[in-house]
């Protein structure tokens, strides 16, 4: 054993390692990301990793290794899940042989998605068995038994982390290489009444699983994650759910004679009550529920015993405060159940240390914590307060107000050149941007103004098309990115083909996966394990579907690009454009602008239209921010005096984006500094 | 020792690497560590933020309000929305130099770094303010504003770990050819303390 400063996600990635896993396949999603190219980059030799072009791909690809003995991960965020929940839904049915974790991050918040959905509910709805970790620590630990569980009883496994457990950091202690699991899969064996699904097998099986599952609501109720504390955070600082320091045993000794009333919680929550209660003047006896399904019934009636009032602390779905609410019903308990649906606690959003802390304080009936001395709680206390949040007593200047600062397209970015062309172009015509997940949904922000919905991936070629049916006289455009083309735009192109659809396909390809980390995908010609392989064609895909028109051109080129958007768009018919440019994150600066300050007439145009936030004012002077500038030299296209240049004195190069610039041009003048430094971040 | 330090900025400003090395000179006394920071969308130009916890007895790597032992603002206007967090004898090390949203620049509006300084000079006792813009223009380097205010941390003692320390992180996590340059930060931080870049507020 030894320590490693691990991110939640790569203690996971450890953890499968550890657990012998042969077979890892996901699609990138935040905050999922990290477990699967941890898995590729620390993996040892014989393991198969993969991002697969969606998660249904993944899950489909995993299950066949399953079925031939391997153990297996799958990785994704939690509306990831949607797309995988066909082959998961009947998987469970069929079961695996080799033990399968699938790895759903969910977003409470959401900080990154476009839902708040509860994969807890996703278990109960699957009939999967879910273990939700609460610290980078115990993730590590629980997926190795997480794997075991999934053998046991030959079915695939939820692991279901949150993003603050994903993302969240901590020295973690792991185990040597000599210390991994071997797993040597026995193969696929032929067997027709267990691998082939059809109603009578659905229904023996359905039958075996709901009595597999009231098996494992029992043996849960002895899995050492899920436990009872008697006295609340006492006593157990440091050392929940580790397996160095395991403290009071799950039990039902009295609760510090005061106690009548108790708190249960689960994942981060559950390490944010551990805290307020370890300063809290009111004991309480805490539930830690590690396997929210199915739920660990045996365990959970001790924990009521006794009790007159409870609170349940959990994130998006009230799924614990349900199954109290039923167990109490159940068995006639007299015991009250709080939470989110009798509204003692906000049912939609992120939990935070303040938000727990008040809910514990509110609970118990005083100051939960030491901690919240000078400074009042906000009402909202997830977020980094406003202005108004908080107003220290003592103070004798009042607070200027702060700065907004929502996500931006970066400085330099080709999608905001994409996005600039398409409006120029379409100036004046009716027209409707449907615009997809990915980094160009933030095309939608001021000044561009160029997504008018998102739904989810791939969704807004349909749109497109169903826009188009009831308003035969706009002009309908459906952007996706490249790796959001192979990941769920295909079907919606052949749909728009074989139904005569009339609608432009606006590819974005900046030849990476950039929103989630910039992962390779099957334009990129590489493979996370470092492979150079086939790059799938997304003009011959559009070929070969049958789109008649498809033109690829360098968004940096203006011109080029209007007059392409204005061609394409006049066709009748499904047409496609591909501006290709590389993310700025993945290409060297080509040496920043500077404005000619003499020429610079200060009209704004540049800042207006554009947005780039390498674009600034200074005392009413524009000016280019050095440090931010990639050299796109996209701006100095737009200025209509020409005042915007290359430090050299050249004239801006209309056509050289990142792609063809070379790294040298900037260098040796006063600029390079610009995007140079010291490689932090 | 046991400390709350938040790192807060604008999105490509550093605070991730530096909070990564205050983990790593923990991680190599052997202090208990967890961390957290913001990823994802609004890393793209948006207000970021890591909380570091070092010490026995943490459960999660969240900080709650009027907890923090330290901030480090690497822009002015970052650190005052995150003072709700300091403790009331909590330390701060802040750049001055603003950086405008693309929203200001837009509306033709702006905020203004002095007026969140003076904000924070009446609010907050242990309070250092660092010149950023100019001392990375003396050290040669723009993407040096993290180890500098790591560095003036260390010099203050509020950090909790010396500037040899630092180094020694420094040394173990960042390619070689960028350990002169931020060497020359920490040493910038030591040299200038009692400078006008320096500010040192009555602690």
């Amino acid at each position: 054993m030894h320590k490693e400063f691990l991110m939640g996600n790569e203690a996971i990635a450890l953890g499968a390692i550890a657990a012998g896993v042969n077979l890892a396949a996901g699609y990138p999603g935040t905050p999922s990301s990290e477990v699967l190219e941890t898995v590729a980059k620390r993996r040892v030799p014989g393991t198969y990793v993969e991002w697969s072009v969606n998660e249904k791909a993944a899950m489909e690809v995993a299950a066949g290794a399953a079925y031939a003995g391997a153990r297996v991960m799958v990785t994704m965020k939690q509306v990831g899940l949607n797309v995988a929940s066909d082959p998961l839904m009947s998987l469970e049915y069929i079961g695996v042989k080799g033990g399968m974790v699938v790895l759903v991050a969910d977003d409470p918040g959401p900080i990154s998605s476009q839902t708040e959905q509860d994969t807890r509910h996703f278990a109960a709805f699957s009939k999967v068995p879910c273990f939700d970790p609460c610290s980078a620590q115990e993730a590590y630990e629980m997926v190795q038994e997480a794997f075991d569980y999934s053998e046991k009883y030959g079915t695939p496994v939820f692991l279901r982390p949150t993003t603050r457990v994903c993302h969240g950091y901590a020295s973690v202690t792991v185990k040597e290489a000599e210390e991994y699991r071997v797993n040597r899969p026995e193969g696929f064996v032929k067997d027709s009444g267990r691998w082939v699904i059809f109603p009578r097998l659905s229904l023996r099986n359905h039958e075996k699983i709901e009595a597999r599952n009231e098996t494992l609501s029992e043996d849960f109720s002895s899995y050492e994650r899920n436990r009872i504390y008697p006295s609340g955070g006492r006593g157990a600082a440091s050392g929940f759910g580790t397996a160095a320091g395991r403290d009071d045993a799950s039990g039902t000794d009295s609760c510090g004679g005061t106690g009548k009333k108790g708190i249960a919680a689960g994942g981060i929550s559950f390490t944010y009550a551990m805290e307020a209660l370890k300063d809290s003047p009111q004991p309480a006896r805490l539930f830690k529920v590690a396997t929210p399904f199915p739920f660990p019934e045996k365990l959970a009636l001790q924990f009521l015993y006794g009790l007159d009032e409870v609170l349940c602390l959990e994130e998006l779905d009230p799924v614990i405060e349900r199954e109290l609410t039923y167990l109490c019903g159940k068995h006639h308990l007299p015991v009250k159940i709080y939470g989110k649906l009798t509204h003692h606690v906000k049912n939609a959003g992120e939990n935070s240390r303040d938000s727990v802390n008040q809910n514990i304080a509110d609970f118990l009936g005083d100051a939960a914590g030491q901690e919240d001395i000078s400074r009042p709680l906000a009402q909202s206390a997830s977020q980094p307060p406003s202005q108004s949040a908080s107003q220290p007593s003592s103070q004798s200047v009042s607070q200027p107000s702060l700065p907004v600062r929502p996500p931006v397209l970066c400085a330099g970015c080709p999608h905001r050149a994409s996005f600039y062309a398409v409006k120029t172009a379409m100036k004046g015509k009716k027209t409707i941007f449907c615009g997809d997940i990915g980094c160009y949904t933030l095309g939608n922000a001021m000044p561009l103004d160029m997504v008018d919905t998102c739904l989810c991936m791939g969704a807004g070629l349909g749109i497109a098309q169903g826009v188009g049916r009831i308003e035969p006289d706009t002009s309908c455009f459906a952007f996706v990115g490249d790796s959001t083309f192979f990941a769920s735009a295909i079907t919606g192109v052949v749909n728009a083909v074989y139904n005569q659809a009339n609608m432009t396909l606006v590819v974005l390809d900046n030849s990476t996966t950039a929103m989630t980390g910039h992962q390779p995908h099957p334009g990129t010609g590489r493979t996370v394990m470092g492979d150079v392989t086939a790059k799938v064609s997304i003009e011959a895909v559009l070929r070969g579907i049958g789109v008649s028109v498809v033109e690829t051109v360098n968004p940096l080129d203006l011109s080029a690009s209007v007059a392409c958007v204005k061609r394409v768009a006049a066709e009748p018919g499904v047409k496609a454009i591909l501006f290709r440019s590389p993310c700025i994150a993945i290409t060297k600066p080509s040496g920043c602008l500077r404005i000619d300050q003499d020429r610079c007439i200060r009209c704004g145009k540049c800042i207006r239209e554009l947005g780039c936030p390498a674009l600034v004012t200074d005392n009413g002077r524009v000016c280019v921010d050095a440090s931010l500038c990639t050299g796109c030299g996209f701006c100095a296209q737009v200025c209509p005096v020409d005042a915007i240049r290359k430090p050299s004195g050249a004239q801006p190069d209309a056509g050289a984006g990142p792609a063809q610039a070379g790294a040298g041009e900037g260098n040796g003048n006063p600029a390079q500094s610009c995007g140079g430094g010291d490689g932090n971040e | 020792m046991n400390k709350n330090i938040i790192l807060c900025g604008v999105g490509g400003q550093g605070t991730i690497l530096a909070s990564k090395l205050i983990a790593a000179a923990a991680m190599k006394k052997d202090i208990p560590v967890m961390s957290a920071e913001t990823i994802g969308m609004a890393q793209r130009g948006g207000s970021v933020f890591s909380y570091v916890r070092i010490g026995e007895g943490i459960c999660s790597p969240m900080i709650a309000r009027g907890t923090a032992d330290l901030i480090l603002g690497f822009e002015p206007g970052e650190a005052v929305r995150m003072l709700p967090y300091l403790k009331p004898d909590g330390q701060m090390v802040v750049s001055s130099r603003a950086i405008m949203p693309v929203t200001a620049t837009l509306s033709g509006s702006s905020y203004s770094g002095d007026a969140m300084i003076a904000y924070l000079r009446e609010q907050v006792r242990g309070l250092y303010v660092v010149d950023g813009e100019q001392a990375c223009r003396e050290i040669g380097s723009p993407k040096v504003l993290n180890i500098l205010l790591l560095g003036a941390a260390a010099e203050s003692g509020a950090l909790g770990f010396t500037e040899e320390e630092l180094r020694e992180v420094i040394k173990e996590r960042l390619p070689e050819k960028f350990h002169e340059i931020n060497f020359r930060a920490l040493s910038y931080a030591r040299e200038q303390k009692e400078t006008d870049h320096f500010r040192t507020e009555a602690l």
